[in-house]
């Protein structure tokens, strides 16, 4: 077992199924439209790439799909379904998602943190967890089963009883992505997940990503390292000053002009577009 | 934390001059107790005999006698302690745990003599001997290299061993409880306490500490089972005597009480500083259903279903306390408790009829509340129970007991449950806990009511057990002892809080001066406990991290598999 290979089985939609729908989506902070109604829309088996320079509203967008935010504009739809923006509704409907700076659980073991995952695909109540009978046991040593799995599946098998703040920064972020996938998401948000990490560690979160979405889940993710963008996705949106400035595939997304405009020349260009 | 003003390199150049030091201050230590040290017997026990110790100052001699252990072991076990075993033992940590214990000890007793004679003349060259004793040999092993931390804490040792050990334990317990209990000089109790206190220091320290914890976590029934027997056992040490054991069910109320507000705060980090409310609520509802004559309502239904309603109309008040102020996070939960804490006391005493219903008679209370009657059994009778008479408040002190054992059920399995890792990822980060799908306020609301449901239990226990309930038996202050005893004793511990609580409620029942002086005393402990201790006496290891969150050495100490890779080399 000690090979990086574990196959493990997830709950997916039919392939090809659109799985996300946002429709306009608006996010304002007082006087700063940090998202301007975007739309986006996610099928099943897809990996999407949100790029865009920083401030760009990417991170915020996310909060806005995931309830962390509720948008001052425009709807989120998830498998055909309207999606509160709370976050726990969010997850249950089958979206997880991971955060740009890693805020995993530190003082719990790594085990204990996938576990977290599953809260809300367990069920065990108050009165059950005090008399402990066998319902309760079996749910228990089921849950820690399937985080015992998912930590193979991102590659770290052994670091289940290590606390979370002493594993490695890349570690970490593979720990993260254990937790998202604990919640049996249909579909995964990852907030730069190679962001810190070595070009080795990138090799392995994209062959990890590419194995993600072998197994049927559909995959946002937000990155600034286009090679890793260029790779691995199907289909990518940059976004600019909280708006979608191109979408398309990769290839006709790289070669557009206004893309590596919106990258060198931001500063100046934003100003006067303001102003 | 730099108390110790020594550099190592000072400590290297002079280990050999502290040691002897330290040696004679053993030996001093050891020699005093035969040499007078008080002018008149009237202080503590009788100090005033040329050879004779007195019980008080042969806990001084064996304080020296663990020093003089501490010190010479290193040598004359050297041949046993090879090898592997060299680092089992942290002998220098423990004879500097032992020398400041007797420091301690042994200003205890001098200022104790003062006091009660009056003046320091009072105390004869034996005591001032012990003092400059303990001096020496603070200073001695100030000047001892520091151990690296004893390993004996990952040595498994066989069960019979581990087994025993816990029998001795509790044994020592039960003795030394019943001996304080029946001690009514108040420095020889304080002195006493300061004994126990370095005793147990020096085992920590020692090493044993650490092994008698992670050994017992394997008998860990053992260890319950035989702490229950102990607690079991206790009444039939006082020989029918009421005056001990009505301290004792005070204690075991305050015990109860404190350890369903540590799942409030220690497990769901809520901060309830109104939970003293929710013991008030049980304890009237309880009393107005009890038949009492001053009751306003005449059903009298059975205890249990008494206890249950108690229960369920504290939780309500929790309920309603809870599902509009935990939406919000930060400081107003703390703010709200507080203030419902008193509006509790205020509606109690304003409902007696002259506005609204007469439920509470006012301020007076309602008193004659009736002795609990459980399937024919007469909680107000003494009964006779091996050839032992068990009076009314030991009758009280089994069902507490009882009451106790089930908080800890409940209080141990939410812990380990899924529950419990909702309770500890909120604590940790509330935000990620919620997009990971943790119902954070539903979590949040379960403790809060769930910890009300518990004191409204315990009210009605106490309803009974002191026969009248008046609303200044609730009043703030009582929710900041009970907080002060989870935040000393240890949040998110059984262990901790139960002796956080045991000590604060024995103290000022034994020592008067500090009844008097309660809230000062308790005031400086608290701030010395923050500054030094923050985790609390006894710390859960996940506190203890979530204190001292940038102590790297720590995090590697407490996460298992560094500890276990050690423990295999
Ligand atoms: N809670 C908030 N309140 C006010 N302004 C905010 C808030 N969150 C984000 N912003 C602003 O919204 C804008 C978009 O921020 P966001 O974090 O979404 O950018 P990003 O695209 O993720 O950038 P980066 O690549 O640096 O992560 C920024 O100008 C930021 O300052
Ligand atoms: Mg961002």
């Amino acid at each position: 077992m000690s090979t990086e290979q574990h196959e493990v089985q997830f709950a997916t939609a039919p392939e090809g199924a659109v799985l996300l729908e946002a429709r306009g989506v608006t996010m304002r902070f007082g006087g700063l439209l940090a998202v301007n109604a975007v739309d986006m829309s996610v099928r099943s088996g897809e990996i999407v790439g949100l790029i865009g320079p920083n401030g760009a509203g990417k991170t915020t967008f996310f909060n806005c799909l995931t309830g962390l935010y509720r948008p001052t504009g425009g709807q989120v739809s998830f498998a055909g379904r309207p999606l509160p923006p709370r976050p726990r509704k969010v997850v249950q409907a089958g979206m997880a998602r991971t955060f740009q700076n890693i805020r995993l659980f530190q003082n719990m073991t790594a085990l204990e943190n996938v576990m977290v995952g599953r809260y809300c695909r367990t069920s065990a109540g108050p009165l059950t967890s005090i008399v402990r009978g066998p319902k309760f046991r079996r749910e228990e040593a089921a849950t820690r089963a399937r985080a015992q799995e998912l930590l193979g599946f991102v590659g770290i098998p052994e670091a289940g009883e290590s606390l979370a703040r002493n594993l490695s920064y890349g570690d970490q972020r593979r720990l993260e992505i254990a937790r998202a996938l604990a919640t049996d998401p249909q579909l995964l948000l990852l907030d730069e997940p190679t962001a810190g990490m070595n070009p080795q560690e990138t090799r392995q979160a994209e062959e990890l990503i590419f194995r993600i979405r072998d197994s049927g889940l559909a995959v946002v993710v937000i990155e600034h390292d286009m090679r890793f963008i260029f790779n691995l996705c199907d289909r990518v949106l940059c976004l600019v000053q909280g708006e979608v400035l191109v979408q398309g595939t990769p290839e006709q997304v790289q070669s557009d002009p206004r893309v590596i405009e919106a990258y060198i020349g931001t500063s100046d260009e934003g100003e006067t577009g303001d102003a | 934390m730099r108390l110790n003003p020594v550099t190592p390199e000072l400590q290297q150049r002079h280990r050999r001059t502290g040691w002897l030091l330290a040696l004679v201050g053993a030996v001093l230590l050891i020699g005093s107790p035969y040499l007078p040290w008080a002018w008149s017997d009237d202080a503590l026990d009788d100090m005033t005999y040329l050879f004779g110790p007195s019980p008080t100052q042969f806990l001084g001699l064996a304080l020296g006698a663990v020093l003089l252990v501490c010190l010479l072991a290193p040598r004359l076990l050297a041949r046993v302690l090879a090898g592997r075993r060299a680092r089992w033992f942290a002998f220098a940590d423990g004879a500097k745990a032992a020398a400041l214990g007797a420091l301690v000890f042994v200003a205890v007793v001098v200022v104790g003599i003062a006091v009660e004679l009056g003046g320091l003349v009072n105390v004869r060259y034996g005591g001032w001997i012990a003092l400059v004793a303990a001096l020496l040999a603070v200073a001695g092993t100030m000047l001892l290299p520091r151990d690296r931390p004893a390993t004996l804490g990952g040595v498994r040792s066989p069960g019979w061993l581990v087994i025993s050990t816990i029998a001795v334990v509790m044994l020592v317990t039960l003795l030394l409880v019943a001996y304080a209990l029946d001690e009514d000089d108040p420095v020889i109790f304080v002195a006493l306490l300061a004994f126990v206190a370095g005793v147990v220091a020096v085992l920590l320290k020692l090493g044993v500490g650490p092994w008698f914890s992670s050994q017992t976590a394997r008998h860990r029934g053992v260890l319950v089972a035989s702490a229950f027997l102990v607690a079991f056992a206790f009444p039939f040490t006082q020989d029918g005597s009421e005056a001990n054991m009505s301290i004792a069910t005070q204690v075991l109320i305050f015990a109860a009480t404190a350890l369903g507000l540590n799942i409030v705060v220690g497990l769901a980090g809520l901060l309830d500083l109104g939970y003293i409310a929710f013991l008030g609520a049980g304890a009237f509802v309880a009393a107005i259903l009890s038949g009492s004559a001053f009751s306003a309502v005449g059903w009298n239904p059975p205890f249990i279903v008494t206890v249950l309603i108690s229960g369920v109309v504290a939780s309500l008040l929790g309920l309603i306390i809870g599902s509009p102020t935990l939406r919000v996070s930060g400081d107003y939960l703390a703010i709200v408790t507080l203030a419902f804490g008193e509006i509790f006391r205020l509606v109690m005493i304003n409902l007696d009829g002259s506005d609204g219903p007469d439920l509470t008679n006012g301020s007076n209370g309602i008193p004659g509340v009736p002795d609990l009657d459980l399937l024919g059994f007469d909680f107000g009778e003494p009964h006779v129970l091996l050839g032992v008479e068990i009076g009314r408040f030991a009758n009280y002190y089994f069902l507490l007991l009882l009451v106790i054992a089930l908080i800890m059920v409940v209080f141990a399995n939410l812990n380990r449950s899924r529950i419990g890792r909702g309770w500890v990822a909120i604590r940790e980060d509330e935000k990620a806990a919620e997009a990971m799908g943790v119902n954070v306020f539903g979590l949040k609301l379960f403790a809060f009511a769930g910890g009300a449901f518990l004191a409204g239990v315990a009210g009605a226990v106490r309803a009974h057990h002191d026969i009248s309930v008046t609303p200044d038996q609730y009043i703030f202050l009582e929710s900041a002892f009970l907080l002060a005893a989870v935040v000393l004793g240890g949040m998110g511990t059984i262990v901790g809080v139960l002796l956080g609580a045991v000590l604060l409620r024995l103290m000022p029942e034994k020592l008067r001066f500090v009844d008097e002086y309660r809230l000062l005393i308790f005031g400086a402990l608290l701030v010395l406990m923050m500054r030094f201790r923050p985790e609390g006496l006894v710390a859960s290891r996940r506190r203890q991290l979530e204190f001292h969150e940038d102590d790297e050495e720590l995090a590697d100490k407490v996460d298992p598999t560094v500890t276990r890779a050690e423990g295999a080399r």
